[in-house]
């Protein structure tokens, strides 16, 4: 596909080449806006884009389970990249907007996937009222006046082969990841602005092959902007949001460095939305078995350590062959987990060659 | 002595609007190796279709024709061409050139053909015909009585065990005929290859150790 | 033993030169003007499928507008957010520098695979091509013609020759237009979408065509170029048999001498072809490479016609393909062996003791020219029965093809009549002689004069069919285009104020509108127009009635083009049935020529109540002819670029260029058999100069001098072209009829009338005479200086 390699460049893996120096306070060479700490969040209009940053995304996964009894999870992400710091109108826009929608079960893995460019209304983010969407999959929010905008939202994506149609009420407060929002990425300084909205509870309806599934469940929508996600020598990421059977939320990370090191970051959240922060360190990831997906070998059970609060848990997944073959590949899927804790979550992990 | 050609009982005829015409009508001789035979007679008496039907050139339409131990009625073409290349050659009235190629070409083109090509016997015989100022020339250049001898000398090349010769010097004066003939005879003999010659002449027969005369397809 | 006779066999050549070249030639021409046709065709058809797949049309459905006008964008949008999978297109035509550019404006990022026109995987090309407001792809050919100024090119290999594929954004600043032509339908829609006719109610989905339009449309124009490829293949067989059977004749007493000598007949016959296959490829290397420059310097026109005519866009410069390459030494052992198979098959029957004389090879019996006859006269027969009862292009084919060479059978035996009656009127004892000579040279001469005719009949037939054509072409445009302007606006709004900017300045504004839809079964155009008399008055009806324009002024009937009448098999009465229920009676049948499609005209007020959302853009403006250009410049002024403006004068200019462009390689090729023919005079008359010595011998002798030999022997070959320029004369006028009613119907839909031009057959005579004449003026001259000796020689091997 002709325009994979050229998104992939300036998508998600924008590194060193472009962002490399500081240009000036908070711009780096090409003009675009870095993250600087300290900065407070600015709701709702942080809930709609930052065209003057280079990447963006409204990511949600939820991990359902069906009227049949079974697990089922889906992923909606709406991504923005800017090849020029600018906004507009039109079709010489410089945003590109691309959508990801997934649905797992335990024996099927679907994907689609949308491109379109921004100032035409095909896709993009309104903040009053607030919506987010590409083609005809949206996230629109269904608040009263007062409420924070992402409280209340419906969900829906639709492909050749599946569609869903959900109900999203989050009941509990939005979370800052972080240094108060501030997400490092790595020890030369990479970071990017970070929040979450992880407690919501799920309803509605999939629609699959074998006909309509009522499901209901809980769901995390992660909103994270920047300009230089990430660190020339880091290979790739691999990223877990876990709901915890007692209503704690756990967010952690761990970036793959090209030497063999691992740059970790954690967010305990209390079931009250409380965020204690741990940089890098604390975290500890083992992967335990690995899988062969899409012709290559993919650490899909994982052990996670944070002493501090007595987590040692061990993660499965719902189908190991979860992979988004998307212009740009990755393997994400629901899992669950288990040992000194239980409960569900997603994994995500990128750079696997 | 070893029979070399051995025509026993050779009829042959062909087909015409008014019936079959029969050339020759029970013809027998033997031939020795090294020996030389005139064959005359009249125009018309068959002495050119018995030099063919010894050729393998054509067949009989009954009789049995043995060359060299070989019986040609029983050979296909390609039986007949090669006994024909290997072991016998054919000196015309009309010379046959090809005329597209040099006297040289001419005179090496049989034993070429037959694979035995001799550079050395194919110069001596080219001096013996008094060709060597004309190898280079093409045949339409020659004289007659030069062309014939580039024929002989294309013959005797191949060192072919038989020689069939018709009216060789037919062509010729007198003159140059009887010279190109004194030749042929010498290396013939030299070459101790047999000959078969047919002639009209009986002065020139007389020359050969032996003769036979046709007359209306049988011998007289 | 195989290298002694192959080289003796081959010897001949070299002692033959002149013909070894005539041998060479022959294969070369025919070789070289099949090949070269085959290679234009091919050039031709590769450059169609490019184009066809650039942008996957012949794999995916297409939505458009009925009424031909530019979707909205945020008719894109509204259609994407109700969840189709749909990519915009953005297409036109541009002058960039002079040069004519064909402007394919895309979306990358909602493209379907299948119309991934150009490599955007390298880094930054995505964002070049979308952010660089000039960067457009085009192929290598075409870059070296852009100016590199206004544009940023890159080169891609695959795309066809005048193409440019853009982003939509680019697209529409070189275009100045916003609007996208059509949209590319993704082959597999999501989960639930609404139905078309609810998200996109003014769209209409075309399916995609595999077919390839512009395929089918020139089909008819290729398969002109390949008969002409053929006819002179033919023409150039007649050389190498020629060449092949004296060959074969001169060397008798060679291959005599060969079996005598011991090569068995087998070996001799598979030397022979062996020989044949060597100077196939030989003359075929030769012809691929004459081919390569019969094509490269007639592409040009035929890639002029192409795209005037079909709008087909051709490359202009040929590539060296090994398929046509291959092809065009196939067709040259094929053709040596098909005029070699005779000599071969006679040789190897040959009994080694046959007379080694060359025989009067050529000099057939009365009896075989009465067979040949017989044969021509079965073929005539043949082509007659085709052409009352055949169908379709092939069928036509058909029976050009069996009546020339049913008409070239005959020839033979024509001439001989007509010397027969000529020597009736010979009063001396030499013109007795001249004349029973004359009679004497026909079989030896009959294969060139052949070829001579089937060169003068394609000529006569070809140049009628074009001046018929032209004749009939001119009245029609007259007729046709009776309005002095042409105005399209470009929105509605604009049009709105052209009416009534135009309402005091001209006499009539006549509104013209159409939609695009099928009819019975195949592409055609639906006009409506309304009751004037422009119409009235000039419209070029082949069958009308006395109330036709009162039934299409009251909305009741219609009108169709000649294609469709022929087609369709419509006439007056017959109801044609329209899109969505609609029908109408058929009420009169109008010409249209250079147009491949069917067409439709109704009365504007019954167009407009079935599409009632038609755009009304364009305009027919009538007013005196001499204020027509003023009032152009005065609505470009005060319009703009926006506003196009089209004087009839330009359109009819336009399209006789277009006409006369499209019969240029038609004419060259008449050109090029011509003259292959009256080469195929020379060698005849070469070879048959050596024997017919013994024939002028004793004239010779009689007391007629070698000069005065001579110029009968001139004169003699320009009265055989005479007499077959005799035959051809009715033979290309029915060759022309054929043309203009059978192939012409069947090609392009229109029976022309046919017009005769006999000045222009006395020219053709003239250059026949002067062909044969060049022809012989070689071996006579070698006639007149004959040394004596050689006639001399005739008496002593007096045979």
């Amino acid at each position: 596909m002709s325009v994979r390699a050229a998104l992939v460049a300036f998508l998600l893996l924008v590194n060193s080449a472009h962002g490399q120096g500081f240009a000036d306070l908070g711009r780096d060479a090409e003009g675009f806006a870095v993250p600087v700490p300290g900065t407070a969040f600015d709701f709702p209009r942080d809930h709609g884009a930052h065209p003057e940053y280079r990447i963006e995304w409204w990511y949600l996964t939820a991990t359902l389970t069906g009227a049949d009894g079974r697990d089922y999870g889906l992923q909606w992400t709406l991504f923005r990249s800017a090849l020029r710091p600018e906004s507009g109108e039109g079709w010489d826009t410089p945003q590109i907007w691309m959508g990801h929608a997934g649905l797992t079960t335990s024996d099927a893995h679907f994907v689609a996937e949308r491109l379109s460019r921004g100032g035409i209304g095909q896709a993009g983010v309104t903040i009053d009222p607030f919506a987010a969407w590409i083609d005809d999959w949206r996230m629109e929010s269904q608040v009263e006046e007062g409420a924070d905008a992402l409280s209340d939202l419906t969900l829906t994506a639709r492909s050749q082969d599946f569609a869903y149609d959900l109900t999203l009420t989050a009941t509990g407060p939005i979370v800052p990841q972080g240094d108060n929002g501030y997400s490092v990425k790595s020890d030369s300084g990479q970071a990017s602005y970070y929040y979450s909205q992880p407690f919501y509870e799920v309803a509605g309806v999939l629609d699959l092959p074998g006909g309509p599934i009522d499901v209901t469940g809980q769901a995390w929508l992660d909103r994270e902007w920047s300009s230089q996600p990430l660190d020339a020598d880091q290979t790739g990421w691999d990223w877990f949001s876990l709901h915890f059977d007692d209503g704690a939320k756990l967010m952690g990370f761990g970036l793959r460095e090209a030497d063999g090191d691992v740059y970790t970051s954690a967010t305990w959240i209390e079931p009250d939305g409380t965020p204690t922060p741990y940089g890098d360190g604390a975290l500890e990831l083992t992967p335990l078995a690995t899988e062969e997906v899409a012709g290559r070998e993919v650490p899909v059970e994982w052990r996670l350590e944070l002493p501090d609060r007595g987590i040692d848990i061990e993660t499965r997944p719902l189908n190991p062959q979860s992979w988004m073959d998307t212009l740009f590949p990755y393997w994400e899927g629901p899992i669950r987990f288990s040992g000194s804790h239980e409960g569900r979550g997603y994994l995500e992990m990128t750079g696997y060659q | 002595m070893i029979v070399l050609l051995d025509v026993q009982n050779v009829h042959k005829s062909y087909p015409t609007e008014e019936g079959d015409l029969a050339v020759l009508r029970g013809v027998s001789l033997a031939l020795d190796e090294g020996q030389s035979l005139a064959l005359t007679g009249e125009s018309g008496s068959g002495k050119s279709t018995l030099l063919h039907l010894s050729a393998g050139l054509d067949r009989p339409t009954s009789g049995q024709v043995v060359l060299d131990g070989r019986d040609l009625t029983s050979l296909d073409d390609r039986g007949r061409a090669s006994l024909r290349r290997g072991s016998v050659g054919l000196v015309f009235q009309q010379f046959n050139l090809i005329p597209s190629l040099t006297v040289a070409q001419n005179l090496a083109f049989h034993a070429r053909l037959a694979d035995r090509h001799d550079k050395d016997w194919t110069g001596l015989l080219a001096d013996r015909l008094g060709l060597s100022g004309h190898l280079a020339r093409y045949p339409e250049h020659l004289s007659g009585g030069q062309q014939q001898r580039v024929a002989i000398g294309r013959t005797l090349a191949a060192r072919p065990r038989l020689v069939l010769a018709d009216e060789p010097t037919g062509n010729l004066d007198e003159d140059s005929g009887d010279a190109v003939l004194d030749l042929m005879l010498d290396l013939v003999a030299e070459a101790g290859a047999a000959l078969l010659m047919v002639t009209h002449s009986r002065r020139l027969a007389a020359r050969l150790d032996g003769q036979l005369t046709l007359e209306h397809g049988r011998i007289a | 033993m195989i290298r002694a006779a192959l080289s003796a066999l081959l010897s001949h050549w070299w002692r033959h030169k002149v013909q070894l070249a005539a041998l060479m030639i022959g294969l070369a021409l025919a070789t070289g003007l099949w090949t070269g046709v085959q290679a234009i065709n091919q050039e031709a058809r590769s450059s169609y499928d490019a184009a066809a797949s650039v942008l996957g049309q012949d794999q995916l459905d297409r939505l458009l507008r009925a009424d031909g006008a530019l979707i909205a964008p945020q008719a894109f949008v509204d259609l994407r957010r109700a969840g189709w999978l749909v990519s915009p297109v953005v297409e036109d035509e541009v002058r960039i520098g002079g040069v004519r550019l064909r402007v394919l404006g895309i979306d990358p990022l909602t493209a379907p695979p299948a119309a991934a026109a150009v490599d955007l995987t390298g880094d930054g090309d995505l964002a070049a091509f979308i952010g660089d407001d000039r960067l457009v792809f085009v192929s290598p050919e075409t870059a070296g013609r852009l100016p590199s100024d206004p544009l940023t090119v890159r080169l891609s290999d695959d795309l066809p020759p005048g193409v440019a594929i853009a982003d939509i954004s680019t697209a529409w600043s070189l275009l100045e237009m916003e609007g996208f032509s059509h949209l590319l339908v993704w082959p597999e829609q999501p989960y639930g979408v609404p139905p078309l006719e609810d998200a996109a109610p003014d769209l209409v989905r075309i399916a995609a065509d595999g077919a390839n339009d512009v395929g089918r449309l020139t089909g008819s124009f290729h398969l002109n170029l390949t008969a002409f490829g053929l006819l002179s293949f033919v023409v150039g067989l007649f050389i190498v048999h020629a060449a092949v059977g004296l060959a074969f004749e001169q060397r008798r007493p060679m291959f005599r001498t060969l079996r005598a000598l011991g090569l068995p007949a087998r070996h001799l016959v598979g030397l022979l072809g062996g020989e044949m296959l060597i100077l196939a490829f030989m003359g075929g290397a030769l012809g691929i490479v004459v081919g390569y420059f019969v094509a490269a310097i007639l592409l040009p026109d035929v890639a002029a016609t192409l795209r005037g005519l079909y709008g087909a866009e051709v490359s202009g410069t040929l590539r060296l393909d090994p398929g046509w390459i291959l092809a065009g030494f196939a067709i040259a052992l094929v053709g040596t062996a098909v005029a070699s198979a005779q000599s071969l098959w006679r040789l190897a029957r040959l009994p080694v003791l046959a007379p080694a004389q060359p025989r009067a090879w050529s000099m057939a019996t009365s009896r075989s020219l009465a067979l040949q006859a017989g044969l021509g006269s079965a073929l005539l027969l043949v082509a007659g029965v085709l052409a009352v009862f055949g169908h379709g292009l092939l069928s036509g084919f058909a029976v050009l093809a069996t009546l020339l060479l049913g008409a070239a059978l005959l020839l033979p035996a024509v001439l001989m009549a007509l010397l027969r009656l000529g020597a009736s009127f010979a009063r001396t004892p030499l013109a007795e002689w001249v004349w029973a000579d004359t009679r004497q040279q026909v079989p030896g001469l009959s294969l060139a004069l052949m070829a001579l005719l089937l060169a003068l009949a394609a000529s006569i037939g070809v140049g009628t069919m074009v001046s018929s054509f032209r004749l009939t072409f001119t009245d029609w445009l007259d007729q046709r285009l009776a309005s002095e302007l042409y105005v399209t606006a470009s929105t509605e709004e604009e049009a709105e104020r052209l009416r009534s900017f135009l309402q005091p300045l001209a006499h009539a504004v006549l509104p013209i509108r159409s939609v695009e839809a099928r009819v019975a079964g195949a592409p055609a155009e639906i006009y409506g127009i309304v009751d004037h008399a422009t119409y009235r008055d000039h419209w070029p009806l082949l069958q009308g009635r006395d109330d036709t324009w009162d039934r299409i002024a009251a909305s009741d009937g219609a009108l169709i083009n000649e294609q469709l009448h022929r087609r369709a098999g419509l006439s007056i009465g017959d109801v044609v049935t329209l899109p969505n229920g609609w029908s109408e009676t058929v009420v009169g049948v109008y010409s249209d020529y250079g147009n491949p499609t069917g067409q439709v005209i109704v009365g504007l007020d019954a167009l407009a109540d079935r599409y009632p959302d038609l755009a009304r853009l364009r305009h027919a403006v009538r007013i005196a002819p001499e204020d027509a250009p003023a009032l152009a410049d005065r609505i470009r002024d005060e319009f703009g670029f926006t506003m196009r403006v089209i004087n009839q004068d330009e359109v009819k200019r336009l399209s006789l260029d277009v006409f006369e462009r499209t019969f240029l390689v038609t004419g060259a090729l008449t050109v090029l058999t011509l003259g292959v023919a009256a080469f195929a005079i020379l060698t005849s008359l070469l070879t048959l100069a050596a024997m017919r010595l013994p024939q002028l011998a004793p004239v010779w002798a009689l007391g007629l001098t070698r000069r005065r030999l001579a110029w009968i022997e001139l004169a003699r070959a320009v009265l055989l072209a005479l007499l077959t320029w005799l035959v051809a004369v009715p033979l290309g006028l029915l060759l022309a009829w054929l043309l203009l009613a059978i192939v012409n119907v069947e090609a392009f839909g229109w029976r022309l009338p046919l017009f005769v031009f006999p000045l222009d057959w006395l020219a053709l005579a003239l250059w026949a005479m002067l062909a044969a004449a060049l022809a012989a003026a070689w071996p006579a001259w070698r006639l007149a200086r004959i040394p004596p000796a050689r006639l001399l020689q005739v008496f002593a091997h007096e045979r």
